[in-house]
């Protein structure tokens, strides 16, 4: 094998995730899992993380980056520190989905996939969560707000702002 | 030691938790003990209750009393009238101030009870975190019956007698599929739990997972026994926390108690389950896709064949089933297929699990027997339509339209399919006049377009021009020869597509057709939505 090609930047982001890849590297299948991992340690997944990536579990870049980008929850650009992400599932759309999607860009001056300015929010859409129960739905992080109506909109977007002040 | 008298279950799920079910119950403990009853009376959590869009849910046992929409407010008035006094809180009952003109609350309460329960019948009964509870209503019966008194050809024989067919949306066989893994020698084999979950309006298996966890893993082990595998994986959508939390500890619960592990119930069967945690691809779904995911890799499909059950994960022969499928199991081994086969129709036995949605009165899940009519379950069980029933879409995306003349047909594989229609994961999303078959169309296809995996031509190029021509036709530009190309097209992608995802336009797109060409006409001809949702312009 070749000389490794990307040192150990000095940065206890890259030692952590070393040290999670040399736990797991020798089970079969674990890209998926380093990659989770990676993303929650970076918040995303540049370049050069992927590549380091490579270089530790061995295998070619070509494959990590295939693998990035063929799953949505992935993102090679960083993203806000809440992620709202509408479900344009069935059941929520013949709840007024689209109309969630409106709000929310008309409250956050942002289109789908954007982020906003101050780096607090970015928009994304999603297939079904399965939580078509309270449809419309939508997850910000990993909560689940139901029954999202304009209000609704305005009341979450206030709770994470002043989550932010209080921080 | 006091005795325990009476129980209060908390239905815990999204819809109840968001409601802010564990500040209620908090409160409920507070109230408990305040009232020195915390000894007699114990707090439970269980998963769903199939009471949905009611708030914070509970049912205090043995006195079969369901309240809704409970406040921490409402907590002492419960404690102290109903729990002290014995005299049930009335305003908060299940039953009371309902709108009578509609299907009342209180016949869907019964129906909730009357229901067919063999999947769910635990689910919002026992604690789905406590192991003793599930074994103290016979689980683990079935397996160790399994391990301890039946060959492994026995049991593929009594399931393949049963009459089960997965539940994962083809409908396959579930006997058959096992028996052509089970004989093979090579080793080792692997049972694959498919819990990816991603048919829009579809979440039963999530609350199989968050109500009965045991019951998973009990069938699982017992398929595992009967095709000779020593390892499964359940491959689990990433959304699903609470379900990936609840299923993790039931399997290190079940180690402990050495039902998971080696030499299980001492017959010398070694077995044991890992969670993987899926990434966001409705693809993945596919059974081949879902093993080059848990591989690792990309999930695109495989060229079948070979099939799983030959050539699977890391090319050794693996059987993968739905969640639905493998809950079945354990009831199956304990009562025998006879009692099984006792419910459903000709070609589809036992019950089936329904996610039902849009616009009914009560949304939610149910579980009753094969060949129910859909409008048994739209009526007796949602509680009736808001507003006119105009069709429903049953099978998810990849299902197909419904429309009033079809309110009768027997839900099962065999009266569907001479329907062009499917069962699919069960999902039937029920719409009313408000809603314009265009739009509805056209998000379907933005969603296949979204979702194709792009590994073959018709299914990627195939769902982008199916998508343009609707939009087309909701923004005032649609053809009159728009109607034949999407059939058309849509049926060569049924014919030529590798995987389900890309045959599945058809279906959605036919129906469509069939029900509503006036109303798609309407739109391409005259420039109008009769249902003043598309943009026309
Ligand atoms: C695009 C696509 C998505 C699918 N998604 C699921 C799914 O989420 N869950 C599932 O059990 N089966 C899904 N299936 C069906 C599986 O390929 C497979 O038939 C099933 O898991 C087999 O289990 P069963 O025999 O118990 O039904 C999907 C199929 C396709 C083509
Ligand atoms: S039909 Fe669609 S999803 Fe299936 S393999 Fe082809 S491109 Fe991929
Ligand atoms: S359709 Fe939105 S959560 Fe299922």
């Amino acid at each position: 094998m070749e000389e490794a090609k990307v040192k150990i930047p000095d940065n206890e982001y890259y030692q952590k995730l070393e040290e999670y890849i040399n736990e797991v590297k020798h089970m079969p299948g674990t890209l998926i899992n380093v990659l989770h991992k990676a993303q929650g340690i970076f918040g995303y997944l540049p370049v050069e993380v992927q590549s380091f990536i490579a270089d530790k579990l061995g295998v070619p870049y070509s494959k990590v980056y295939g693998v990035v980008t063929f799953y949505n929850f992935f993102s090679m650009e960083p993203r806000g520190k809440y992620v709202v992400n509408i479900c344009m599932g069935t059941a929520c759309y013949v709840k007024g989905a689209d109309r969630v999607v409106e709000y929310f860009k008309q409250k956050l001056g942002i289109d789908e996939g954007e982020t906003t300015e101050d780096g607090l929010f970015t928009l994304t859409s999603a297939r079904c969560f399965g939580a078509c129960g309270l449809a419309p739905v939508l997850m910000v992080n990993e909560d689940v707000y139901g029954h999202v109506d304009r209000d609704k909109v305005s009341e979450i977007i206030k709770k994470y702002k002043e989550k932010e002040k209080n921080e | 030691m006091s005795v325990v008298t009476k129980y209060v279950l908390f239905g815990i799920d999204d819809n109840t938790l968001q409601a802010g079910a564990r500040r209620v119950e908090e409160e409920f403990k507070r109230e408990l003990k305040n009232a020195g009853l915390d000894d007699e009376i114990k707090v439970v959590e269980t998963g769903s209750m199939g009471i949905i869009q009611k708030g914070v849910v509970i049912l205090v046992e043995p006195d079969d009393i369901y309240y809704t929409e409970v406040t921490i407010d409402d907590v002492k008035e419960i404690v102290n009238e109903h729990l002290l006094k014995g005299r049930p809180v009335q305003r908060l009952k299940f039953d009371g101030k309902v709108d009578k003109s509609v299907v009342s609350f209180r016949e869907s309460a019964q129906e909730i009870k009357k229901q067919n329960r063999v999947v769910l019948s635990n689910s919002g009964v026992i604690d789905p975190e406590n192991i003793e509870e599930y074994i103290a209503v016979n689980g683990y019966e079935a397996l160790a019956k399994a391990v301890t008194e039946k060959k492994p050809e026995d049991i593929v024989e009594e399931i393949k007698e049963s009459g089960l067919r997965g539940r994962g949306g083809a409908g396959f066989p579930t006997g058959l599929k096992w028996s052509f893994t089970a004989p093979l020698d090579k080793k080792p084999k692997y049972l694959v739990c498919n819990a990816d979950e991603g048919e829009p309006g579809t979440f039963k298996d999530r609350l199989i997972m968050e109500g009965d966890p045991h019951k998973l893993i009990e069938g699982m082990a017992i398929a595992a026994y009967a095709i000779g595998a020593e390892k499964g994986y359940i491959y689990i959508r990433g959304e699903y926390k609470l379900s990936i939390e609840r299923t993790e500890k039931a399997i290190e619960d079940a180690r402990k108690y050495g039902i998971l592990g080696e030499n299980i119930f001492g017959s010398g069967f070694d077995f044991d389950i890992e969670i993987k945690i899926g990434a966001g691809a409705y693809v993945c779904g596919e059974e081949t896709a879902l093993l080059n995911s848990l591989e690792g890799g990309r999930g695109n499909p495989r060229v079948k064949p070979p099939f799983p059950g030959q050539v699977g994960l890391w090319d050794q022969p693996t059987v993968v089933n739905n969640v639905e499928t493998l809950a079945n199991v354990p009831s199956i081994i304990l009562n025998g297929h006879d009692w099984y086969r006792e419910m459903g129709t000709e070609d589809s036995k036992g019950t089936k699990v329904y996610t039902i949605l849009g616009h009914v009165n009560n949304p939610g899940l149910i579980e009753v027997e094969m060949g129910t009519t859909l409008r048994d379950i739209i009526y007796k069980y949602a509680g009736g339509v808001k507003g006119n029933f105009k069709c429903a879409l049953v099978g998810g995306a990849a299902g197909a339209f419904i429309g009033k003349e079809m309110l009768d047909v027997k839900m099962d594989y065999d009266h569907l399919g001479k329907y062009k229609a499917v069962l699919g994961s069960g999902a039937i999303l029920v719409m009313n006049q408000t809603a314009c078959i265009v739009d509805m169309l056209k998000n379907t296809l933005a969603f296949f377009k979204h979702e194709s995996c792009g590994k073959c031509t018709p299914c990627r190029i195939g769902n982008v021009h199916l998508y343009n021509m609707l939009d087309d036709i909701t923004k005032a530009k649609g053809k009159e020869e728009y109607i034949n190309n999407m059939l058309t097209l849509a049926e060569s992608m049924q014919q030529s597509s590798l995987c389900a995802l890309g045959q599945s336009a058809y279906l959605v797109i036919e129906s469509a057709t069939r029900y509503f060409e006036d109303e798609i006409l309407e739109h391409i001809e005259r420039k109008v939505c009769p249902q003043n949702v598309c943009e026309m312009k």
